[in-house]
Parts: C-alpha cells; structure tokens; sequence
C-alpha cells in the first residue's frame, strides 16, 4: 500500500512539473518573459525589476528553478485585470466553476450509468439501440450549439429560466445541464460495455441461475463489478468536463474559470492564463492521484499485502 | 434472467446500414459544397445589404431571396455557409493529417528504436494527458497570439498521441513477423523496412483512426471559433458563425442556430461512418 502511494504521488509531481516546465518553454520561446507578464505600457524600470525579481538575466537552468520556485511561493505574475495578484484573481473563480463542474460531473454519472445499465440489459433490442443513438448525438452536438438552444427554448421562448449570468440555482440548472449531458453519452457508452463485459463472466452465468428479481441480480451482481472500471473514466472526463466549462460558462456568462480564462486569452493577459494551467493540471493530478488510491482501496485484486 | 447472459447474435444490421449509407451521402455532400463554394453561393460571403438586414429564412417568414435569411449586415446565410464549410473542413482536414503523420512517424520511430526515444514519447503522451486539450490550445493562443498557421499547426498537435500509441504497438508486432527478417536477410534498409512494408500493414487502423479523431477535430476549430480565438473575421467558419451570432439570438436565432446544426450534421455523419468502420476492422467483433 505504501509503494502505492509512493507512486501515485510521484506520479501527481511529475505531472505538475511537466506543466509548469510547459509553461516556462512557451513563456521563453514565445518572447520577453518579463514583457508578457506586465501590462504592455509598463514602464522601463518595472520591466528591469520584474526581469531581476523572476532571475530573467540569469542562465536558463537557473532561470527554470527561480521560476518553479516563484510559482510555488504561489507567485504567478500579475494580472492585467487592476494589475492584482493573478492567483488572487483566479482562485476568487474557482467556487462558482467547481459548483458548476460539480452539479454537471453529477449528472454526467446519474444519468450516464443508469442509461448505460438499462442499455445492457435491453442488449441489440429497441432500449439499447436508442440509447446509444442517444449517446452518439451529445457526442456529436457542439456544446455551444446544444447551449443556445436551451436558452432559446427555456429563456427566449418559454421565459422560465434566465439566458445568462450567475451564481445562482436558477442560473446553474441549463449550464449544468449542458455540460452533464454531453458526458452521459460517454459515461453510457463506456457504463454499457463494461457491464457487458461482467455479464459474459462464468460468476454471472451461476447467478443468474437463482430465482431472483431482475433489479436484484443487477444490484447485488452486476453493478459491483461494472462500477468499478467508472473510477477510470471519472479522471478521464474530468478533461472533457474542464474543457466544456470554458465553453458553456462562455455561452451563459456564468461568471467561473472557465469565461475568464477565455476572456484572458483574447486579451493575452499571460499571468493568468498560466495560472489556469499550472492549477488545471495540479487538479487533473490530483484526480488521477484519487483514482489510483481509490482503486487500491476498493479493488481486492489489486491488494497485494 | 437468462435472457440477460444470453448471447444474442447481431440482427441483419440493415437499420445501421441505412444510417452509414445517409451519413456518407451528407459528408459527400458537404465535401461538394466546400469545392464548388463560389459557384454555388447566391451571394458573395461579405456581401453587405444593409437595406436587407435580419431577414428571416424561408417558411419562417422569409423568401426565396435569402432561403436561410441574413445576419445583422444583410449578408446572406447560405452563401457565408458554404464558404464557412470549406474553411472548417480544410481546417480541420489538414490537422488532422498533420497529427497522423506525427503520430505515425513517432510511433514508428519508438516502435523501431526503442530505447530513450521510447520513452521521451512516453513522457510526452503523459503531459498531453495531463492538461485538456482545449485549456492547452487556449494557453498556446494567449502566449503566441492567433494566426491561421498558428491555429492549423497548434489543432494538428490534438489526438497525435492516439496514432502514436496504436502504431507503436502494431509496428512492434509487425517487427516479429517473418516477412521484416527475410527483408532484412534479402538486405532491405531499415527506413524501407518501416516505410514500405511496416506501415501499409497498419495503414487500416490509421485510417479508421483518423475517421473517429475528424469530427472532434471539427468540433475543437468551431468551439475555439465560437470563443473568438481561433479563425478570426472576415474569414468565416462555422464556429465563428455561431459566435458572431450569438449576440442577436434573442431577435435573429437563425444567425447562430443555422450554422451550428451544420455542424452538428456534419460531425454526426462522419461519427457515423468512423464508428461503423471501427466495427467492421474489428476483429474481435466478428
């Protein structure tokens, strides 16, 4: 259990630092550091003391380790947004993105595993065939586009939930939905193939011998070994759901991350756009270090001691 | 219960065939439209009309003058349309060459020589699973700020890890065939080796591959569009169309709306046919 630990961790620095070392390339290779990171109207004197403060007339290797330092230390520049502290300005966003993030990832899963459930169970019949149709349309539809049209029937047509703006319950029911919804057809998919895959098991074919209720034999035999292969994919579409936060909080001007770092990007506020990133990964290493824990604990053919 | 275990053999699939039949007639479809984009367009795709302004398509109160109606310039839908398909599909097209010929040439070169080579890859498939590939193309755009080769190069680096891997795996097997060691024996090159024989056995898979990588390729050009940072004004492409269209949605919904489901048809197709091939080189499935 130990070396798994060990490992995991290992496995969540290498990570980070591979972001941060990303990061300090494209800040090097794509022009002055110290001009990036300061409003372009500072003054001479700034830029020489951000240059000396972040080691920029120092050689490279050097360079590299004041920097990781600096990021550590938490200082990540400042943003061109009232030249505050750009992790400042950042971490103020993250509450209402992880509420948005949260309630989506929880759709997602409710209604990704119990479609994919019901689609394996109605194997090659009508259930199936139109939920994995189901599946390969919200894998299809841009988010944005499925975004407008929620707020063109729900805002504009029926008037009962408002376009855009937040945070607030009312304001996180269609964003929610956009993003769940696009990873349910995911989370059904993979849910579908892995229960499959247990019903094809010699156990099941004993159990399923025993007088026992449909929903009951899914219960207490089926689900315990295709919920399992879940936590996989729990890391894998924490991606997908961060990549569709910047989009969907874009459409409903939900006021999180995600619309900041877009609108960061148009304005090349470098600060914090490697802000983003740097705490991007740190929270993808951090759900992968989870999983690999998870599955220590909770998978016994992983329990080595 | 066991109607649940039962091996249940696949029906005819006709339904699935029909399906594939209508998917390739669209991307076919769209493909004409992006070759012949200037004959077939009405209307210049920056062609102003301020007396026309927000006209609504046809059987929505519009006529046959603008069959998808105007934007808020009075320039027509369909002909912006047309142009915008031809630039999402050449874009999207040619990243996705790019990201299979650095697939396939990595995965070659780590299945060929193994060894540090193999592993820096590893260390680079590693990094590129470690931050979403939108949050990383948005990064790049914010430090090097946006240009069209820019853009067509920075979207062909998505999914190249994917070629990489699957190559690297075949090629190892392809190495323990006795058809390279006679080739070695008969004084073929290495490079020829790999090039000539290795790679036109994987070649299917590749293709299937990039089948499945094009519509998320498409939907990744028109997401970062739509954001405003991908193809910039006065070209037009779909996402961009959605983007610039989204301000007028509660007025003109057909600016943005009719753009995006000409994405979502697209994207839909070729799902349909990449999926379909998936299936049929399968082997396990058989």
């Amino acid at each position: 259990m130990t070396r798994t630990v060990l490992t995991a961790v290992a496995r969540l620095v290498i990570t980070v630092l591979l972001a941060v070392t990303f990061v300090f390339v494209i800040l090097r290779v794509s022009g002055d550091p110290a001009r990036a990171l300061l409003p372009v109207d500072a003054p001479e004197d700034q830029i020489a003391a951000v240059r000396a403060e972040w080691g920029l007339d120092k050689p490279l290797p050097e360079q590299y380790v004041t920097y990781v330092m600096k990021l550590a230390s938490g200082d990540f520049g400042l943003s061109l947004n009232d030249r505050q502290p750009a992790l400042r300005v950042v971490v103020e966003k993250i509450p209402s993105t992880l509420l948005l993030m949260g309630t989506g990832l929880v759709i997602a899963f409710t209604v990704g595993s119990a479609l994919g459930l019901l689609a394996a169970s109605y194997r090659g019949r009508a259930p199936d065939r139109l939920i994995m149709s189901l599946a390969i349309f919200v894998h299809s539809i841009p988010s944005f586009l499925f975004g407008i049209l929620l707020i063109l029937l729900f805002a504009v047509a029926l008037r009962l939930l408002p376009s855009g703006g937040g945070p607030s319950l009312l304001h996180l029911l269609m964003p929610a939905a956009v993003i769940g919804l696009s990873q349910a057809g995911v989370v059904a998919r993979f849910v579908r193939s892995s229960t499959l895959e247990v019903l094809a098991q010699p156990y099941i074919t004993v159990a399923s011998l025993k007088p026992l209720p449909r929903w009951y034999f899914i219960r207490a035999h089926v689900l315990p070994g295709s919920a399992l292969p879940l936590l996989t994919l729990f890391g894998f579409s924490l991606g997908g759901i961060i990549a569709g936060a910047a989009i969907v909080e874009s459409v409903f001007a939900w006021p999180g991350v995600g619309r900041f770092l877009v609108f960061s990007v148009a304005r090349r506020d470098v600060a914090v756009v490697q802000t983003i990133v740097v705490l991007v990964a740190t929270m993808m290493a951090f759900a992968n270090l989870a999983t690999d824990l998870l599955y220590a604990i909770f998978d016994p053919r992983l329990r080595t001691s | 219960m066991t109607d649940l275990i039962a091996p249940r053999h696949a029906r005819p699939r006709r339904r699935r065939e029909i399906a594939v039949v209508l998917a390739a007639g669209m991307v076919i479809l769209f493909i004409l439209v992006a070759i012949f984009a200037e004959r077939l367009a009405p209307y210049g795709f920056a062609t102003i009309d301020l007396r026309a302004r927000n006209t609504s398509p046809l059987f929505f109160g519009g006529s046959f003058r603008h069959i998808l109606g105007t934007d808020e310039l009075g320039r027509d839908i369909l002909s912006r349309l047309m142009i915008s398909v031809r630039v999402s599909l050449v874009v999207s097209v040619l990243a996705c060459l790019i990201a299979a010929t650095i697939g396939v040439t990595l995965g070659l070169a780590a299945a060929f020589l193994r060894g540090w080579v193999d592993s820096l890859i590893r260390v680079a498939i590693d990094f590129h699973a470690s931050v979403p590939f939108l949050i990383f193309a948005l990064a790049i755009l914010a430090f090097f700020g946006n240009n069209i080769v820019l853009f067509v190069v920075l979207l062909g680096t998505y999914g190249w890890e994917r070629y990489a891997r699957l190559v690297r795996a075949l090629a190892l097997i392809e190495y323990e065939k006795g058809y390279v060691l006679a080739l070695r024996r008969l004084g073929a090159g290495e490079m020829a080796i790999a090039v000539k024989h290795v790679l036109p056995n994987v070649a299917a898979i590749i293709i299937v591959n990039m089948t499945i990588a094009l519509p998320e390729l498409i939907l990744l050009e028109s997401g970062l569009s739509f954001l405003g940072v991908g193809i910039q004004p006065p070209l037009a492409s779909l996402g961009n169309m959605v983007g610039l269209g989204r301000d007028y949605i509660v007025t003109s919904w057909w600016i943005a709306t009719i753009p995006g489901i000409a994405i979502f048809i697209l994207t839909l197709s070729i799902s349909t046919i990449g999926d379909w091939l998936r299936d049929v080189t399968d082997p396990s499935l058989k």
